[in-house]
């Protein structure tokens, strides 16, 4: 099977802008509905004048709300303190770790139900618009797999919910007491996210055409509408733990649901979220494509597989590229929020998860990067580019390198006697933020540097000022790299707190780096010449396995990142408000961690392969006897 | 099935990797929650309060999360805070309520955006807001005493003089503890309370008791004024009486009694004068 390149160029090209307009609503959503000042921190007024204002309001607003606060304590009561005996234990459980494990379960599937509609919509969009059967199959495809992933997700939260009542009954009361209209509203949602859902598979064929194949997705949007709302739903109750809002200190419910929603940090868990299930999503749709590559018995499966393969590839990296960046935006919030919550996350006793994350994050772009490098031997044409491989692989592992290098040293005394410090000499500032920052940036570029050869690879330029156009895309990456370094070096010699913010300098370059070597790609390559149709199905197998890997890192990936997340808040159920008095209250090692997350993701991947097996399954019929 | 085999190997590799450097190559720290309970406050000299703060500073207090100046940067570095704090009521930005070096520390500790250091507000408020937590908030909950301690520790640490009063033991009404840990006996109310609250009459002779371990109080007021009974107390080392071998008084009357307990105690020996 061969398709047209520049058609499958533009398509993808096509696609990644929807994926990425769509990643655009979340922040649109937030900032719509939260003021801009909060959002941006911006000085409308002077300081002086800002407090004045916010006395006066203060003392009008605590004058009216004076005779209600008693009312309000009467209604609402405040958080309980709880004491170990008010834990219920059930004979053979572990509260904490069978929570944790089903709610990990609940969460890996939840995510891959709600980012597959997302992207699922887009390539049906783009079939639409191309009026090119394949991609609607694909994205029919797509949906089936998540069909199964559905009823588990479901499933599992039913388990979460009754654990959740069973082992920490006063925990759910107090949280019933605040979120309990959005809890109805939430389960209802899950009966219209079904209806929606059902409708959008068992409709597939009977609107396929016509003004029924619009109605069909807009069903595909309500969709995912719904799912949004899910998702945002639950991440309130999550984000009100770390960080209460519309409660006093002692916890009593102000009985504004809104402004427990509303907490400070939940815009940027909803948008990191938000593009970290696609990532995810498009990885285990990868991970399918390639279990389904590596079983195919024809050359048309293979192709087919490749070719999903390679679009589920394409959309968990698109989504994996400005998810450090969403990441920076939640770091900033939690340090807005709390200083300290943001130091035990940096600095204290998580700062070691970050090497592990390190790891995990080099094997994601070195196994995305490989994968496009073994794509590059089905484009004929290609082995102008490969010759950069090498280079671009030295870069991306002396970066991943430097995220890996820790700051602290575990030595022995004796170690520690001869080379002075905890930290290494040389290599001690390679374990400092700023060097961290820099390496991801230019991690990320490169990566973007083996897109943009690959999508070369097939092409060959027309345009008269071809030496000048690839001359100013050099100067781009050289000047914008020489200034993500040069701002790297420039925040050792700043306060902490000045520091923090110049990694967002380095972000607006990367993208301004992006966005820039696009344009002139695009313009570069306009009515440009085929080298020749791309083969799809002509892959190694190791590339399929390099898709595999990146699934499993994924999931584990997002298994540790749930549990740091989780346990910033260390012995409190809701933060400063509401104390865990269990006698798992101890925040766990990074290696219990790890155990329980690799466990819940040996547990995912079973069901995962029975969900693929069940998409095989349901494809054969008996034959006749 | 081979294919099947193959990618199951390929992610259980994968993931034992992960596990395994997760276990073994980086250490692993457990923070266990802090005590519910608040520090004890006993009866103790200026040292030993001092002592306490700066304990309460490294520890309870999570104060050098923040104030090491190892960190670079991320909170102001509290060096001489006793000639600082007055310093600081001079500021043309100061619009605290404190008249003193001491109330300057304690607003500091309770109302962190009294006043902020030029630098180290949020960002985007000017400097007129702190990021840092109110120390006796929930996140952290220091008692007064606790935070008297912290402002003796700041005031003495860079060579200022201590003037937050000793702990009476009336700074705060001790709640039971919050969560896991046992509560805390409670305060004795009379001297004869503290005697047998303490054991006191299992060696010595004093009120209803007959011991014969240690020296017969019974007429010790008469010989020792209340600033050698206090000490006595509080470190019985320091105080040896001839024919009693040293070591057998317990040493830590000072960490468990009360400041209220132990002025009882010291007011009762000095009117006992046979």
């Amino acid at each position: 099977m061969s398709f047209n390149k520049g058609k499958i160029i533009k398509r993808q090209v096509l696609a990644i802008t929807l994926i990425f307009s769509l990643m655009l609503v979340v922040p649109l959503i937030a900032a719509v509905i939260t003021p801009v000042s909060k959002v941006f921190n911006t000085e409308v007024v002077s300081a002086s004048e800002k407090a004045e204002k916010k006395e006066a309001v203060e003392a009008v607003a605590s004058k009216k709300e004076e005779g209600k606060e008693e009312g309000k304590k009467a209604e609402y009561p405040p958080a309980p303190k709880l004491k170990e005996k008010d834990y219920p234990k059930i004979k053979g459980y572990n509260s904490r770790i069978s929570v944790w494990i089903v709610a990990q379960i609940h969460l890996f599937f939840a995510a891959f139900v709600l980012a597959v509609p997302i992207f699922v919509l887009v390539i049906e969009g783009v079939g639409i618009m191309t009026k090119d059967e394949r991609y609607d199959h694909m994205a029919h495809e797509f949906i089936k797999v998540s069909m199964t992933a559905f009823s588990i997700t479901a499933t599992a939260g039913g388990i979460l919910a009754f654990m959740l009542v069973s082992f920490y009954p006063d925990f759910m009361k107090y949280l019933a007491g605040i979120f309990g209209s959005v809890m109805i509203i939430y389960a209802m949602l899950f009966l219209a996210e079904s209806v929606c859902l059902y409708v959008y598979y068992y409709g597939w064929d009977n609107m396929r055409y016509g003004n029924r194949k619009w109605a069909h997705l807009t069903v595909g949007l309500m969709l995912n509408v719904v799912g949004m709302t899910i998702m945002v739903l639950s991440n309130s109750w999550a984000t009100f733990m770390m960080a209460p809002s519309g409660v006093d200190a002692s916890g009593v419910f102000t009985g504004n649901v809104w402004e427990a929603i509303r907490g400070p940090l939940w815009n940027a868990v909803n948008l990191h979220r938000f593009i970290a299930n696609i990532a995810y999503g498009g990885s285990v749709v990868g991970a399918y494509a390639a279990f389904k590559f590596l079983s195919a018995k024809s050359k048309e499966d293979r192709a087919h597989y490749d070719w999903m393969g390679y679009t589920a590839n394409i959309i968990a990296i698109s989504a994996l590229l400005p998810l450090p960046f969403a990441g920076y935006w939640l770091t900033k919030e939690i340090y807005a929020y709390s200083q300290t919550m943001g130091i035990t996350l940096m600095g204290g006793a998580f700062a070691w998860l970050f090497i592990t994350q390190a790891v995990l994050i080099g094997a994601l772009f070195l196994s995305a990067n490989y994968y496009l490098w073994c794509g590059m031997e089905r484009i004929k044409g290609s082995e102008r580019y490969t010759k950069y491989i090498k280079y671009i692989a030295m870069v991306i592992v002396a970066c991943f390198l430097v995220w890996f290098t820790p700051h602290t040293l575990i030595m022995t005394p004796m170690e520690q006697k001869a080379i002075g410090s905890q930290h290494h000499p040389l290599l001690g500032p390679f374990g400092l933020m700023p060097a961290k920052n820099t390496a991801v940036n230019i991690m990320i570029l490169f990566t973007f540097l083996s897109f943009t050869l690959y999508k070369r690879s097939s092409k060959i330029a027309t345009v008269s000022w071809l030496k000048q156009g690839v001359a100013a895309e050099i100067a781009i990456f050289a000047v914008g790299i020489a200034n993500i370094v040069i701002l790297g070096i420039y925040s050792y010699m700043v306060p902490s707190n000045i520091k923090v913010g110049m990694s967002v300098p380095q972000v607006f370059t990367t993208l301004s780096i992006i966005i820039s070597v696009s344009i002139i790609e695009s313009r570069l390559f306009k009515n440009s010449k085929s080298t020749g149709d791309i083969e799809w199905g002509k892959m190694p197998a190791r590339s399929q396995y390099a898709l595999i890997l990146l699934a499993v890192s994924f999931t584990w990936l997002m298994g540790l990142m749930g549990y740091v997340r989780s346990a910033i808040r260390q012995h409190w159920h809701v933060n400063s408000i509401m104390r865990d008095s269990s006698p798992e209250a101890f925040t766990p090692t990074i290696g219990y961690a790890a155990n329980i997350v690799s466990i819940s993701t040996i547990l995912f991947m079973l069901l995962v392969i029975f969900i693929f097996w069940l998409a095989q399954f349901a494809a054969k019929k008996q034959a006749e006897h | 099935m081979q294919t099947f085999i193959k990618i199951s190997i390929i992610a259980l590799i994968a993931l034992s990797g992960y596990t395994l450097f997760a276990n073994f190559a980086i250490p692993q720290v457990r923070p266990a929650p802090p005590p519910a309970e608040e520090v004890t406050i006993g009866a103790m000299s200026m040292d030993q309060y001092i002592a306490l703060g700066k304990k309460i500073f490294e520890g309870k207090g999570t104060c050098t999360l923040c104030h090491n100046p190892l960190l670079g940067g991320r909170a102001p570095n509290l060096v001489n805070m006793h000639n600082t704090s007055e310093e600081r009521l001079k500021d043309p930005r100061y619009k605290g309520k404190a008249k003193t070096g001491e109330e300057y520390l304690r607003e500091s500790e309770m109302e962190p955006s009294a006043f902020v250091v030029a630098g180290f507000g949020k960002p985007g408020t000017n400097d007129t807001e702190s990021p840092m937590p109110k120390i006796d908030g929930p996140a952290v909950g220091l008692k007064p005493a606790e935070i008297n301690a912290v402002i003796a520790y700041l005031q003495t640490k860079d060579g200022g003089k201590a003037t937050v009063p000793l702990p009476t033991g009336k700074e705060e009404s001790p709640s039971p503890a919050e969560g896991a840990a046992e509560a805390a006996p409670a305060p004795a109310k009379t001297a004869e309370d503290v005697i047998k609250k303490y054991g006191c009459g299992a060696c010595h002779t004093i009120g209803a008791f007959a011991g014969v371990v240690g020296p017969n109080l019974t007429k010790v007021g008469a010989k020792r004024d209340e600033a050698y009974l206090r000490g006595k107390i509080l470190d019985p080392k320091s105080r040896l009486v001839p024919g009693f071998p040293p070591g057998v008084m317990p040493q830590d009357f000072g960490s468990r009694m009360t400041a209220m307990e132990l002025e009882m105690l010291v007011k009762y020996l000095k009117a006992q004068k046979g």
